[in-house]
């Protein structure tokens, strides 16, 4: 039972962590029609921009998340209008394969910065907490509140302000884009700097329980595929949904059956949900 | 004879009935025109003929046979050809491509033909050719034969759309909006066009917004509104309907012509 | 017709004599043959790609994997269970076959970005395999000591310009079905689920299975690639499956011309040389490789060969309609009178 609680506090932190970065992808695809596949490309750079701030600037953790997301959001903007504006015409091979390329040009970036080697970043909340006899880091903690607190931020955000609800207008129907006097290139800028935002705050939270290495985003963007893919592309609730249920699948995976198999799991999803239903369990009823 | 027998026809989509117990029938040799208001479900009525959609209720007879829900590769097999509204071609490939592609369907050959270049390979080639070239001829546009499809005039983009179509060998055409976006004169020319597809022994239905045409050359009409049949009868039937009149007068008279 | 077909079997002709008398006037630089044998072994699976993604218009991101998999079917059946090169080869293809038409079953289901998504899984899946599953595949130690292709007669296959115009064979051969697909209904049938499935399906193209089969084809050429490749280099590791692999023959094929006859060639040829060039930014690679593709796909989509094609193309189309108009113009007077 004690093994039960800490692998579901495990699994509900990673879950956050899921959730921050899916739902950023599924915005971008939601807003764009774009399968965004450096995406885990910018979560990786905003855990190594985190760390920069955190040990050669020296600001406090926080502080260093919230530098970093602003640091990528900018990125991201620049990733939109340099990268994806250009190609808001091509055929949607073109969108991925440039993606690709960003991908691979964050990484070798990342690589010649802080080199090929993996970086540890100290946690600045130190000690566990005892619930039921399992001992939790509190670094978990400070996960899953934060991620709570940015989710129900984020919603508000969508519901509330006039940028989220045009946001949230042109994912349901593209050609509405002009709702509201707000551009559309506005809509893909915001939407793009939100995304890498959030991984951002994804990557910073995860960093000091994981390795840093230029290779960490890869290995994410196919969890995050999967669970977008899982909750539906586009929806918001399906990343959160599908981002949970991901995370303690894999935990209780690799604690229970092994390690392999909790790694395998996302593919095993990601195949799974393709061959029975090629549009996402949760997708909108988009009728053509 | 009636080629396409449709009978209680219902589409679906979450709650909302799209199309709803709509009954027609096409007979051989005629032209059939679908008219309505917006979002009367014209163009619904044709995703569900030619298999785009899965309809949720009733059945669609073809020469007898029952269509219902096949897919759109297998109904145009059958011999039902279709257009888009918004013209739709392969813009990349020439003018000839486009309609050779619509020979697809009529082919048999394979991958180890053309690697062999077997003499059946040639021969259907060969056909293929002459079979394209004679429906871009009987469409007027031979001389686009080697230009892109993306960057020929609007009106040729409809007759290469149109070419197509008749590549592919069929029965029933089922042409949505052929005048949509193009001017009043080429309007006639389209006309003449499709009494000419007809004269080949190819039935015709039709969707169109442009009223003098739909009365000038449809057989019978179909009246559509909120997705159910209002009317159905020849032209002059339809001008004197009640309730045709009603429906468009009820609706906003730009939005008749406005959708283009 | 007459005069495309002439130009564009010119610049055919042109290459085709260029490789082959390549070796023959580079005797005695043993290093650059085997780097015109290397670009060859990949413009083999490039001509894979230029299927499934020049003429089908999906975006396979498993492409470097199914390579990967016609590498160590040769490298471990002839290494481990002393098949000869011939019979490992043939297992290679069938392999390569078999496990891109079974993937193909759910990929036809698939759509444009799901296919890409899907295949990155697929991928991932045969590079975790590769590397991971120790006591058949050695992990990360990869395999040694392949060995060279038995001989017919005098033909031996450890001298390099043998090994050079075995490639060269597969390449041509792999040319020659594209060139035939594309001129068949075969590719016209590809180009159209590329440019619009619904348009397809619109005129009777069964979408998903004709998906399915150029996935296969596809997977079959990587497998063909592979399986040289294996040969060609002797040693190798699960690196030579990964992601980046499926990068560098994207990177081939946009810069050659997508959905060619003569791209994958030509650019397998020209990217390999213009990275050994560079091959002292080894590390910083990616961070000019990163930018180009963007470029190319922005600015350049069409590739060197698709260019060529489009200009050819171009001026025959005026001179068609020059001669065929006033013509067009009698007939149409004819049939109002």
């Amino acid at each position: 039972m004690t093994l039960f609680i800490q692998q579901l506090f495990n699994g509900l932190a990673l879950g956050g962590v899921y959730c921050l970065a899916a739902i950023g992808l599924t915005l971008v695809f939601g807003v764009l029609r774009i399968p965004n596949l450096a995406h885990g490309s910018l979560y990786m750079l905003g855990a190594y921009v985190t760390y920069f701030f955190l040990t050669a600037v020296g600001v406090p953790y926080v502080a260093a998340i919230g530098l970093a997301a602003i640091v990528l959001a900018v990125v991201g903007i620049l990733l939109e209008r340099l990268v994806f504006h250009p190609l808001r015409k091509s055929p949607h091979t073109h969108h991925m394969i440039a993606a690709v390329g960003a991908m691979f040009f964050f990484q070798a970036v990342a690589q010649v910065i802080w080199g090929a080697d993996f970086r540890r970043m100290e946690s600045p909340f130190e000690g566990t907490l005892s619930i039921g006899g399992a001992q939790i880091s509190w670094q978990r903690i400070i996960i899953i509140l934060t991620a709570v607190a940015v989710l129900a931020l984020l919603t508000w955000f969508i519901k509330r302000s006039i940028h989220g609800q045009t946001i949230e207008a042109v994912e349901q129907d593209r050609t509405g884009a002009s709702l509201a006097g707000i551009s559309p290139n506005t809509v893909s800028m915001l939407t793009f700097a939100l995304a890498a935002a959030l991984a951002t705050i994804a990557a910073g939270l995860v960093a000091p329980i994981n390795l840093l290495s230029p290779t960490m985003g890869a290995a994410l963007d196919l969890k995050i595929f999967a669970i977008i893919i899982l909750g539906g592309l586009g929806s918001i609730p399906g990343a959160i949904v599908g981002g949970f249920l991901l995370a303690l699948a894999e935990v209780m995976t690799s604690t229970y059956v092994s390690s392999a198999a909790g790694e395998a799991i996302a593919f095993v999803v990601l195949v799974a949900v393709l061959a029975v239903r090629p549009t996402g369990l949760f997708a909108k009823a988009v009728q053509r | 004879m009636t080629l396409l027998e449709v009978r209680g026809l219902g589409k679906q989509f979450g709650g909302l009935h799209a199309v709803r117990d709509v009954d027609l029938d096409v007979r051989e040799g005629e032209i059939t025109a679908i008219i309505g208001p917006n979002g009367a479900g014209k163009s619904t009525v044709f995703n569900l003929l030619s298999g785009f959609y899965r309809p949720t209720a009733g059945t669609v007879t073809f020469k007898g046979r029952d269509i219902t829900g096949k897919k759109p590769y297998t109904t145009v097999r059958d011999g039902i050809a279709r257009t888009f509204q918004t013209t739709n071609l392969f813009e990349d490939s020439t003018v000839l491509d486009n309609v050779l592609s619509g020979r697809i369907v009529r082919s048999r050959s394979t991958v180890f033909g053309a690697v062999l270049q077997t003499p059946s390979f040639r021969r259907e080639e060969q056909y293929n050719l002459t079979k394209a070239m004679e429906a871009l001829e009987f469409a007027g546009i031979a001389h686009y034969r080697d230009d892109l499809a993306g960057e020929v005039p609007q009106e040729v983009q409809k007759r290469v759309a149109i070419a197509v179509a008749l590549a592919t060998e069929p029965d029933l055409l089922l042409l949505d909006e052929p005048a949509g976006g193009i001017t009043e004169d080429e309007t006639v020319g389209f006309g003449d066009l499709i009494r000419q597809i007809v004269a080949r022994g190819i039935t015709v239905c039709l969707v169109e917004h442009k009223m003098s045409m739909i009365m000038s050359l449809a057989d019978r009409i179909l009246v559509l509104d909120h997705g159910q049949t209002i009317a159905f009868g020849t032209p002059d039937e339809i001008k004197r309907d009640p309730k045709v009149i009603e429906a468009y007068l009820g609706a906003d008279d730009a939005e008749e012509e406005g959708e283009e | 017709m007459t005069a495309r077909i002439s130009i564009q079997h010119v610049g055919m002709a042109l290459v085709a004599i260029a490789l082959v008398i390549a070796p023959f006037a580079l005797a005695g630089q043993d290093y650059v043959l085997r780097l015109l044998t290397m670009a060859a072994t990949y413009a083999i699976a490039v001509y894979g790609f230029n299927i499934i993604l020049g003429l089908t218009g999906q975006l396979s991101l498993a492409h470097g994997g199914f390579f990967g998999i016609g590498i160590y079917v040769v490298g471990l059946l002839t290494t481990d269970h002393g098949w000869s090169f011939w019979s490992a080869f043939l297992a290679a293809i069938i392999v390569t076959a078999v496990t891109g038409f079974a993937c193909g079953v759910v990929a036809l289901r698939t759509r444009q970005e799901y296919f890409a998504i899907f295949t990155m899984a697929v991928g991932f899946i045969i590079f975790l395999i590769l590397s991971r599953w120790e006591s058949v595949t050695h992990g990360m130690s990869g395999i040694s000591g392949i060995p060279f292709p038995e001989g017919f007669g005098i033909i031996d296959f450890s001298e390099p310009i043998a090994m050079y115009f075995l490639v060269l064979l597969f390449l041509a051969g792999a040319a020659y079905i594209t060139y035939a697909i594309r001129r068949s209904g075969v590719g016209r049938t590809l180009i159209a689920i590329r440019t619009s499935e619904d348009l397809a399906n619109s005129i009777g193209v069964n979408v998903g299975l004709n998906k399915q089969l150029a996935f296969a084809a596809s997977t079959t050429f990587a497998g063909v690639a592979g399986g040289l490749f294996a040969a060609v280099q002797g040693f190798v590791g699960p690196s030579s499956a990964s992601v980046n692999l499926t990068f560098e023959l994207l990177m081939f094929i946009l810069v050659g011309g997508l959905g060619t006859v003569m791209g994958p060639i030509v650019g397998s040829f020209v990217v390999t040389f213009l990275f050994e060039t560079f091959q002292d930014f080894q590390s910083y690679r990616f961070i000019v490789l990163g930018p180009v593709i963007i470029a190319l796909v922005i600015f350049a989509p069409r590739g060197i060969v698709g260019y060529l094609n489009a200009y050819v193309a171009r001026r025959r189309a005026k001179r068609a309609r020059r001669q065929m108009a006033p013509q067009a113009a009698a007939s149409e007077t004819k049939e109002v009178s």
